[in-house]
C-alpha cells in the first residue's frame, strides 16, 4: 500500500511541477541554513577530550574584593588563579592528579643557520599535565615532579616545532635555545589538539591554537618568562614579580577526580580552603561563592565560547526555517483542499480517513526527502563558506555522519509535520458533498 | 474605485485556515525583516566609521628585536632614518603598538580635575565621575602628520615634548574633549590620572580607538608624546596609495638588511586598508548573512503568496467565468485578487509590526541590541505589502484573462 501511495504522491507532485519545486526549494533553503549553523555550533560545543572529560575538573577560587566590579564583556579575573592559590592547591595534593599551567610565548633561536629566530607559543605546566590530559608522546618522556622541584631546564616539543628545528629525527637529547636560556629536549609530543583548547585562558584562540612546546612552570617562574592570556591585578603589587603575588591572576588549574566521592571530598576541600583564606581577610566573599568546582563540559559552558554573532546567526536560520515551514503548510493545505473532489471519490469508493491521511502524509514526506537532499547540498555550501571565514573556529566547520543523518531526519520530520495539519484537514472532506460539484 | 470587500471576506471564510497561515507567514517575515534591517543598519554604521587617519596612504610594519644589547629608542631612530630614504615614502613614524582598528589597545583613566580623580579612586570606578577611559596613542615625532590627523585647535607636539618618561602634554580628540569638558574649551586644561597632570595642547577632529567598545565612546582617544621603548615596534609609513605595496616590500628589506636577526612576521606587514578590512571581517560576514537571510525570507514569502494565489485562481476559474459572464470587467477581477491579497498581507504586516517589537525586546534582553526605532515598522510593513501586491500580480492577471465561457465548463 505504501508503494502505491508513494506512486500516487509522485504523480500528484509531477502534476504541479512549479509548486513542487517551490516547496522543495523552501524546505531546502530553510534546512540548509539551519543545519549550517547547527553544525557550526555542534562542533564548537563538542567534547574536546571524550575519553577523559568526565574525570577532569576545573576549580575556581574567587579572591576578588567585594568592591571589584567586573565590566560586562571583560574577562573575570577570578576565572584564573593567582600564583599563591594555585601553588596551595598543588601542595595540598588532594586530587588524583593536579596541574597548574599558563600560556607562554618564547623567542626560539634555532641553531640551523638558515632559520631566522621566531616566536613560538606553548604551555608552562607542572608534571601531571601530561598524564592527566593524556598527551601522547612520540619520543622520549615528559618531565617528572622532581624536575619541577629542581626547576629543570627541560622542554617537551610539539611535533611541528621539533620537525622545524631538528628535521625528521625528533631531537630528544638535543638542546634548544629559547628566550635567553638553553633547554634539553626530553620528549616530543604527538598530535594533540583538543578543540577547544579547554585548559587555556579564554583570551586565546581556543579553536585554532595549539601548543608548540611545554616547559616546567617552576622553571618559567624562576626565569620570569613571558606569559600569554589574561593577567588581571586588583592590589598594590606591581613590577616584575607581581605575577607571584596573591592579587594578580594568570594561571589555570585542572584536577583529575575519578569517583563521585573524590569529587565531593574535593569540593569540601575547596570550601575549607576559601573559609581558611576568609578568616584573615584575604578572601572577602563567602566560601560557598568563592570556591567552586566545574566539570570540563560545565566549565566550557560557563566560559560561553560561542560568539554572540554566531548564536544570532543560528536564531536567524531557525527563524527562516520556521517561515519556510509555515509557507509549506499553507501551500500543502491549498493543494490538498483543491483535490477535495478526488478525495471524496476515494472516500466514496471506500477509502478510510486514515487511508487518505496516509496518502497525503506520504506526499509531504516525499517533499521532505527531496528537500532534505537539497538542504544537505545547501548546508555543505554554507559550511564551505563558513570555512572561509577568518575566525578561529572556521576550519572545524564540517559535517560528521551524525550531523549528516540528522540533517536528513530533520528535513523529513519537518515536512511530515508540515503535512500533518493539511492532511488532517483534507481527510475530513465528506464523501458525498464534494461529489456533487464534480 | 470601489473594492468588493464583502465578497472577499465571505470567500476568505471558506479558506480560513489557509488565509490564517499566510497572515502568520507574512507577520513573521515582517518581524524578522524589520529586525534584520535594523541590525544591518547598525553594522553598516560601524563599517563606515571614519578612523581619522589617511587610510589610503598608510602602510604598517611590525618588527621585533631578537637582540638584547641595544637600546630600543636608539634602534628605532636608526630604523626611521632608513625607512625615510625609501623612494615614495613621504613621512614615517613609529608607535609602540596602538593604531586605530588594529586591536592592540591600551586604555587609561583620565579625569578633568583632581576632585573627579579622587571620586573615581574612592569608588574604584570611573562611572558617573566625569572621568573617561580613552585609548592611549604614543609615537615618535611626526606621528600626527604621518597619520594625517586633522588638528582643529591648538598645536602639534613640539620636538621638546617627546620623552621616554611620563609626558607633560597631550592631544585629545574632539569626542574626548567633549566628554571631559562638556561646555568648556579643552585647550590648556590639565588631565589628571597618571603620575602628574598633563596639559592639553591640541585637539584633533577624529581618531578611532584600536578596538571599538561600547557604541558612543569609540572616538575617545588621547595622544601623548611618549617615545616607544620596547623591542617590538610598529612603523607607520605614508606614501601615495599606488606605491604602498612597493613601499612595504622595500621597508621589510631595509629592516632585515639592517639586522637579519630581527623578526618581521609576514602577517604584520600590511597596508592600512588591510588593517581595517581585518578588523571588520566579522561585520562584513554578518552583513552578508543578514542581507542573504532577508532576501531569502522575502523570496520565500513572495513565492508563497504567488503560489497560493495561483491555486485559488485555478480553483475559482468557474466562479470567475460566471462573474465575467454577468458583466464583471477584467479590471474588476484583477482588482478583486489584488484587494484580497492586500487584505491578507496587510493584516499580516500589521501583526508583524507588533511581532517585530516583541522580537526586538527579546534581542535587547539577550544580545544587548539597541531599541528598534519605530520608523522601521511602517516602512517594513509597507514594503511587505507592496511585495505582496507585486507577487500576486501574475496570478491575478491570469485570473483576469479567464474568458466568460469558463462559466459553462467544470473547474
Amino acid at each position: 500500500m505504501i508503494g502505491y501511495y508513494f506512486g500516487l504522491a509522485l504523480r500528484s507532485l509531477r502534476r504541479a511541477p512549479v509548486m513542487t519545486a517551490l516547496m522543495v526549494l523552501a524546505i531546502g533553503l530553510g534546512i540548509g541554513a539551519s543545519m549550517t549553523m547547527v553544525t557550526v555550533l555542534h562542533v564548537m560545543t563538542g567534547d574536546p577530550l571524550p575519553a577523559r572529560s568526565a574525570r577532569l575538573f576545573h576549580p575556581r577560587l574567587d579572591p576578588l574584593p567585594e568592591s571589584y566590579g567586573v565590566r560586562a564583556g571583560a574577562p573575570n579575573p577570578a576565572d584564573d588563579f593567582t600564583w599563591v592559590d594555585a601553588m596551595a592547591l598543588l601542595r595540598a595534593h588532594r586530587a588524583v592528579r593536579q596541574a597548574a599551567m599558563a600560556g607562554g610565548l618564547l623567542l626560539v633561536r634555532p641553531q640551523r643557520a638558515e632559520l631566522h629566530p621566531f616566536y613560538a607559543t606553548g604551555r608552562y605546566a607542572t608534571a601531571d599535565f601530561f598524564a592527566m590530559f593524556g598527551v601522547p608522546l612520540m619520543q622520549g618522556h615528559a618531565w617528572s615532579a622532581a624536575d619541577d622541584q629542581a626547576h629543570a631546564r627541560v622542554v617537551v616539543l610539539g611535533r611541528e616545532l621539533a620537525r622545524k628545528l631538528f628535521g625528521g629525527e625528533g631531537g630528544v637529547g638535543r638542546t634548544v635555545r629559547m628566550g635567553d636560556a638553553d633547554y634539553r629536549v626530553v620528549g616530543v609530543a604527538g598530535d594533540w589538539r583538543p578543540r577547544p583548547q579547554f585548559y587555556a585562558d579564554s583570551a586565546g584562540k581556543l579553536y585554532s591554537d595549539a601548543d608548540e612546546f611545554f616547559l616546567p612552570l617552576a622553571t618559567a617562574a624562576e626565569l620570569n618568562l613571558a606569559v600569554t592570556g589574561n593577567q588581571s591585578g586588583w592590589g598594590k603589587a606591581e613590577g616584575d614579580r607581581a605575577r607571584y603575588s596573591d592579587n594578580l591572576s594568570w594561571l589555570q588549574v585542572w584536577v583529575q577526580l575519578d569517583t563521585p566521592a573524590q569529587v565531593a571530598a574535593y569540593r569540601r576541600f575547596l570550601a575549607d580552603y576559601a573559609a581558611q583564606q576568609k578568616a584573615p581577610g584575604r578572601f572577602e566573599k563567602k566560601p560557598e561563592s568563592a570556591a567552586r568546582l566545574y566539570g570540563l563540559m560545565d566549565w566550557l559552558a560557563y566560559e560561553n565560547l560561542v560568539p554572540a554573532d554566531l548564536r544570532m546567526q543560528l536564531w536567524l536560520a531557525l527563524g527562516f526555517l520556521f517561515v519556510c515551514m509555515v509557507n509549506i503548510v499553507a501551500l500543502l493545505l491549498a493543494k490538498f483542499l483543491r483535490r477535495s473532489g478526488e478525495i471524496s471519490v476515494r472516500r466514496a469508493l471506500g477509502a478510510r480517513r486514515r487511508d487518505i491521511f496516509a496518502q497525503l502524509g506520504l506526499e509531504s514526506v516525499a517533499i521532505g526527502l527531496a528537500g532534505g537532499v537539497l538542504g544537505l547540498l545547501i548546508a555543505q555550501l554554507g559550511l564551505w563558506s563558513v570555512r572561509h571565514r577568518p575566525d578561529d573556529y572556521a576550519q572545524l566547520a564540517s559535517m560528521d555522519v551524525a550531523m549528516l543523518t540528522s540533517t536528513f531526519a530533520l528535513a523529513v520530520t519537518a515536512s511530515a509535520l508540515a503535512g500533518l495539519l493539511p492532511a488532517w484537514r483534507a481527510c475530513r472532506v465528506a464523501p458525498a458533498l464534494q461529489l456533487k460539484t464534480l | 474605485m470601489d473594492i468588493p470587500l464583502r465578497p472577499i471576506l465571505s470567500t476568505l471564510r471558506h479558506h480560513r485556515l489557509t488565509a490564517l497561515l499566510l497572515v502568520l507567514q507574512v507577520a513573521f517575515t515582517c518581524a524578522i525583516a524589520c529586525n534584520v534591517a535594523f541590525m544591518l543598519a547598525g553594522r553598516m554604521a560601524r563599517l563606515s566609521l571614519p578612523s581619522g587617519v589617511a587610510e589610503d596612504e598608510l602602510s604598517v610594519v611590525y618588527s621585533a628585536d631578537a637582540r638584547k644589547d641595544m637600546t630600543p629608542s636608539i634602534r628605532h631612530a636608526a630604523d626611521l632614518d632608513r625607512l625615510r630614504t625609501i623612494p615614495g615614502v613621504r613621512s614615517v613614524a613609529a608607535v609602540s603598538f596602538s593604531l586605530p582598528l588594529n586591536r592592540n589597545s591600551s586604555t587609561s583613566g583620565v579625569c578633568p580635575d583632581q576632585a573627579a580623580l579622587d571620586r573615581a579612586m574612592q569608588r574604584g570606578s570611573l562611572d558617573g565621575t566625569g572621568c573617561a577611559a580613552p585609548s592611549i596613542y604614543d609615537g615618535t615625532p611626526g606621528l600626527v602628520a604621518t597619520l594625517g590627523l586633522r588638528l582643529v585647535e591648538g598645536r602639534d607636539f613640539a620636538p621638546g615634548d617627546y620623552t621616554t618618561g611620563s609626558p607633560a602634554v597631550a592631544i585629545v580628540t574632539r569626542a574626548l574633549a567633549k566628554r571631559l569638558y562638556p561646555d568648556k574649551d579643552a585647550l590648556g586644561r590639565a588631565l589628571y590620572g597618571g603620575d602628574k597632570p598633563m596639559r592639553v595642547v591640541g585637539v584633533v577632529d577624529t581618531l578611532l580607538r584600536p578596538a571599538l567598545g561600547q557604541p558612543g565612546d569609540e572616538g575617545d582617544s588621547l595622544l601623548v608624546p611618549q617615545l616607544p621603548d620596547d623591542a617590538g615596534i610598529t612603523y607607520v609609513l605614508r606614501s601615495a596609495p599606488r606605491e604602498r605595496a612597493g613601499v612595504l616590500k622595500a621597508a621589510v628589506a631595509a629592516l632585515l638588511a639592517a639586522d637579519p636577526e630581527r623578526i618581521v612576521p609576514a602577517g604584520q606587514v600590511r597596508t592600512y586598508a588591510q588593517v581595517r578590512a581585518e578588523y571588520f571581517q566579522r561585520d562584513v560576514t554578518m552583513v552578508g548573512l543578514l542581507v542573504a537571510s532577508a532576501l531569502g525570507l522575502l523570496f520565500v514569502t513572495a513565492l508563497g503568496i504567488a503560489g497560493l494565489a495561483n491555486f485559488w485562481v485555478q480553483q475559482r476559474r468557474r466562479t470567475i467565468g460566471i462573474r465575467r459572464a454577468i458583466g464583471a470587467t477584467r479590471g474588476d477581477i484583477l482588482r478583486y485578487f489584488q484587494a484580497e491579497n492586500g487584505l491578507i498581507v496587510g493584516t499580516g504586516a500589521v501583526l508583524g509590526m507588533a511581532l517585530a517589537l516583541a522580537l526586538n525586546l527579546l534581542l535587547m534582553r539577550r544580545y544587548e541590541l539597541p531599541r528598534l526605532p519605530l520608523s522601521y515598522l511602517p516602512v517594513g510593513a509597507l514594503a511587505l505589502w507592496a511585495l505582496g501586491q507585486l507577487s500576486v500580480l501574475a496570478p491575478a492577471l491570469r485570473a483576469a484573462s479567464v474568458p466568460p465561457v469558463a462559466a459553462t465548463r467544470p473547474a
